[in-house]
């Protein structure tokens, strides 16, 4: 399968990655090129196959609604870029 | 000392031959002294890990010894350690600081080992070379222009060259194999969750797996006694009981019988590496296994299936990373699309970048059925092939690469040819099978390695095997020439490798 440009755009505003222009070109190529490896999965018939998301297809457990942990924001929060009052600081957002 | 295996150090330290302290110190000053040749460890921290020492030593004064006390063990910088730098190889994660130990990190804490360092590797392990690192490639020990493998490259170079008598890695698809085959060492990928992945950065979680890399099966035996359990604050991880993984080494081979997939010998196999592998397949022949052609046919799919699930999984697992609670923030963002565009865009390396937008794209709306649902199809047929050789054989064997280590930069700029590199491996983790490389010989002084496969948490099996083959060969008791020269006369050394032979 070939993909344009214009579609990893629109997958790098997803993934939220900035690709500049002078990326773009090399990125799609590359790209292209794994797509193309991977299409080979199209020709395999998998009817009535189920999907296997774990490989021991094992379920998750439950345990039980206790509170184990214990609150750890201020050694959480020294390692963040910026905080302000407990709170992560980003950029404004609403006008 | 630093010639000893685990083993050896244990019984040493118990015997008080030497101390913790002794020991910690001298592989200290090797890495200081040697390193700059290899690049293998990102983050060491001496005064912890003499402190650790100290306190190793007193333990085993007071009668106390736990089972790996005193013993420095080196981390792959994956696993979380409190209060250290764990990187990932990453500039996402140069200024992460983890505020607690990782589940793997508190059971080697517990057992007594001494924290060494953390080694380098492929930025979030997504490589086959450690050539995507923010820090630098590791270089082979046994030959400088090569390459280690990876992701593990970092603990597979440090224990090559003795910088570590034993280190961590992981394993998503190879990454602890494929750099032991290169580097002449032995590594084993546990059954996925057997080992808790808390605390340790998540690549593709259905696939990601710790475990032990050194030089022999008896030390990573040693070393998955502390490693291996069940983990309440790990989903994934595995409630079937542990055992003692050192008990059964010894046990005979008679009537086992090894698979050899024919699809693992043919087209793209280098022949002296495949001459290599037939003749450990002999010696365990000769010790009384029979050995079994078998098939595996959708070895041909494994990449392509890895290539999708992987990704995918990549691509969600680093979504976390968004500059805003912990890790690399872009400098002056003007609004919050800019904070996290551009920080991912100047934090991650060109693969990491590859990988989340491919795994983005086979998620997407109107793809997820042709990508991801179709590779999680295949992936149990990839498994089933395995379940099905296993009604008729014990053990599955083969390579772990496909050739020996290759040159530094050979395929760095061709992804395609970097993912082939993984051919024999990948399936392994898409099964959720235990996989070991083992030393298996020298093609032209460089290390060739022995894939076995066993069933689900059939670890103490494949370490039996294994270890049996280092009783009768010793292959695993080279060292590189670079790394048996005394410290201080090595910054001049060529690291020309060679089978120099010496003695653990």
């Amino acid at each position: 399968m070939s993909i344009e440009q214009a579609e990893i755009e629109k997958i790098a505003e997803l993934a939220r990655i900035r690709v500049s222009h002078e990326e773009i070109g090399q990125v799609t190529a590359r790209i292209a090129e794994i797509l193309h490896m991977v299409d080979q999965l199209q020709a395999v018939d998998t009817r009535d196959v189920e999907p296997m998301a774990n490989p021991l297809d094992a379920a998750q457990f439950l345990r039980a609604d206790i509170v184990t942990e214990h609150n750890r924001r201020d050694a959480f929060q020294a390692i963040a870029p910026a905080v302000e009052k407990g709170l992560y600081l980003v950029p404004k957002v609403i006008e | 000392m630093h010639t000893q295996s685990v083993a050896q150090l244990i019984a040493g330290l118990r015997e008080r031959q030497f101390s913790s302290v002794e020991v910690t110190r001298t592989y200290l000053d090797r890495i200081a002294a040697l390193d700059s040749q290899y690049n293998s460890f990102i983050s060491v921290d001496e005064t912890a890990a003499m402190a650790a020492a100290a306190q190793a030593d007193a333990r085993i004064a007071a009668g106390n010894a736990a089972a790996l006390t005193g013993i420095p063990i080196a981390h792959k910088d994956i696993f979380c350690t409190d209060g250290l730098r764990t990187s990932c190889g990453s500039r996402m994660l140069d200024n992460f600081v983890p505020p607690y130990d990782g589940t793997v990190i508190q059971h080697f804490k517990a057992a007594g080992a001494v924290l060494l360092g953390k080694t380098n590797m492929d930025e979030f392990a997504m490589g086959s070379s450690n050539e995507s690192s923010f820090y630098g490639p590791v270089r082979n020990p046994w030959d400088t222009r090569l390459v280690p493998g990876g992701s593990s490259g970092g603990s597979a170079a440090a224990v090559a060259a003795l910088l570590a008598p034993a280190a961590t890695g992981t394993d998503t698809g190879g990454s602890i194999r494929q750099p032991a085959a290169f580097c002449g060492i032995t590594g084993l990928k546990p059954t996925y969750g057997r080992v808790s992945r808390l605390g340790m950065v998540a690549f593709a979680s259905s696939l990601d797996q710790a475990g032990p890399m050194a030089h022999s099966a008896q030390d990573c035996a040693l070393l998955l006694n502390a490693m291996a359990g069940h983990d309440p604050l790990d989903s994934t991880s595995s409630t079937t009981s542990t055992e003692d993984y050192c008990q059964n080494l010894g046990n005979s081979l008679a009537g086992l019988r090894i698979g050899l997939p024919r699809e693992y010998f043919g087209e793209g196999l280098d022949s002296a590496t495949g001459a290599c592998i037939d003749s450990a397949l002999k010696e365990l022949e000769a010790q009384g296994a029979t050995l079994v052609p078998v098939s595996l046919p959708h070895s041909a799919l494994t990449i392509p299936t890895y290539y999708i699930i992987a990704p995918a999984e990549a691509s969600t697992n680093l979504s976390r990373f968004d500059g805003v609670r912990y890790g690399y923030r872009c400098d002056k963002p003007v609004d919050l699309h800019d904070l996290y565009t551009r920080t991912r865009q100047e934090g991650f390396g060109d693969e990491v970048k590859r990988r989340i937008l491919v795994g983005t794209y086979a998620l997407s709306a109107g793809y997820y059925d042709a990508y991801y649902k179709k590779a999680q199809q295949i992936r149990r047929l990839i498994k089933q092939d395995f379940m099905d050789c296993f009604a008729q054989v014990d053990v599955i064997a083969g390579p772990t690469t496909p050739g020996p280590a290759f040159a530094l930069g050979a395929k760095s700029n061709d992804p395609i040819a970097m993912y082939l590199e993984d051919v024999y491996t990948l399936a392994v983790n898409l099964a959720g099978l235990p996989g070991m490389s083992v030393p298996a010989g020298f093609v032209d002084g460089k290390p060739v390695g022995l894939q076995l496969i066993g069933r689900h948490f059939d670890e103490a099996r494949l370490l039996n095997v294994a270890h049996r083959l280092q009783q009768a060969t010793d292959w695993h008791l080279r060292r590189p020439e670079s790394a048996t020269l005394a410290t201080g006369a090595s910054s001049n050394a060529s690291a020309k490798g060679s089978a120099t032979g010496e003695q653990a």
